[in-house]
């Protein structure tokens, strides 16, 4: 059990800056009262930032060119469909879990 | 009046702590197996167990962690690791002013510590409370946000300890627990909005799409999750007049 110096102070650095935007969204708006226009942009903010996160799993970008992991986009249409079928969270990460495994175990 | 009871009855199990808890249960897959594989990453990286636990509990978050450990195994200066771990977690800034909104009847303390422990999967949570339209408060919030807190700092300091004995959690898929997760919350997203808007919606993610594959030819991804998400929320609202 030990702590470096300089590990401590880039956790510490690192801590901070996470912080800061998590928070401060919370600390302003109780303060203001958000335009229209804001609270509908914010409103599709779920739906990029799910799309988003969705497209970056199946991107490789270790390579020179971007190439596409189409192992896990092969799992991913099963899984979208059982995520349609049964609208269930547990269900579909269960099932999403046992298909990834298959296709990396078969490809 | 049967009914009325039941709705009453609905909305207070849905405000409880331990509703939090519950409904934390399908996110633990990821925390765990991603904890897991970030503490065995912070162990070959030449990180104590006690550092690697730091780590979890003032930094918490996931794909961060990982940059961290790479950039100390490359030698990075202390700046550019932590500016590159602020450019990472820039994200939450969006997630937060998405969540922010429901909680400003609660005191300012309460504020931050919930929004301190905010993440990609609770906040997915959250936002399949909001688009359901059902209540959810502070005491959730925090049941939600403190079990995942948990978990994570547990499952990381496991693989620190036990990572040479744990198997690669990819080989079992549990890395795709995430992106399974990703997938169920996009689908209830669609599932709450309006029939008509669903070509509209659909476009929306045609066009995140189309950016992500774009932006991440140029450059790193956790930069163009957030340009194409405020580009084409920026859309959304241009086209839906």
């Amino acid at each position: 059990m030990s702590i470096n110096m300089t590990i401590l102070l880039i956790i510490v650095g690192c801590a901070i800056v996470t912080f800061i935007p998590r928070v401060i969204p919370f600390i302003v708006i109780r303060n203001i009262a958000l335009p229209k226009v804001v609270v509908q942009w914010l409103s599709f903010i779920p739906v990029c930032i799910f799309t988003a996160l969705i497209v970056d799993s199946f991107i490789i970008q270790d390579t020179a060119v971007l190439a596409i992991d189409w192992r896990v986009l092969t799992a991913i249409i099963p899984t979208l469909l059982i995520a349609l079928w049964t609208k269930s969270l547990s269900a579909t990460v269960l099932v999403g879990i046992v298909c990834m495994a298959t296709v990396r175990f078969f490809v | 009046m049967s009914e009325l009871t039941k709705k009453l009855d609905d909305e207070y199990k849905l405000s409880t702590f331990s509703q939090g808890v519950k409904d934390c249960i399908p996110t633990l897959f990821g925390y765990i197996s991603i904890g897991i594989a970030a503490g065995i990453v912070g162990a070959s990286s030449n990180l104590s167990v006690l550092e690697v636990a730091l780590l979890s509990i003032l930094v918490y978050a996931g794909a961060a962690q990982f940059i961290i450990c790479a950039l100390i195994v490359a030698g990075s200066p202390i700046y550019v690791i932590v500016f590159t771990t602020f450019i990472v977690n820039l994200r939450h800034l969006l997630l937060c002013m998405t969540l922010a909104p429901y909680f400003t009847k609660y005191s300012l303390w309460k504020n931050i510590g919930i929004g301190a422990l905010v993440t990609d999967e609770s906040f997915g949570v959250a936002a399949n409370k909001i688009v359901q339209k059902e209540t959810f408060n502070d005491r959730w919030m925090n049941g939600l946000n403190i079990t995942a807190y948990i978990f994570w700092i547990l499952s990381c300091v496991a693989g620190a300890i036990f990572g040479k004995w744990i198997s690669n959690p990819e080989v079992l898929g549990l890395d795709f627990a995430l992106t399974a997760m990703f997938l169920a919350l996009l689908v209830l997203q669609l599932e709450h909005i309006d029939a008509g808007k669903l070509k509209f919606y659909l476009s929306l993610i045609g066009y995140v799409v189309v950016f992500m594959l774009i932006f991440s030819m140029f450059m790193p991804s956790y930069i163009a999750i957030i340009l194409a998400t405020i580009i084409v929320a920026t859309i959304g609202v241009v086209k839906d007049k």
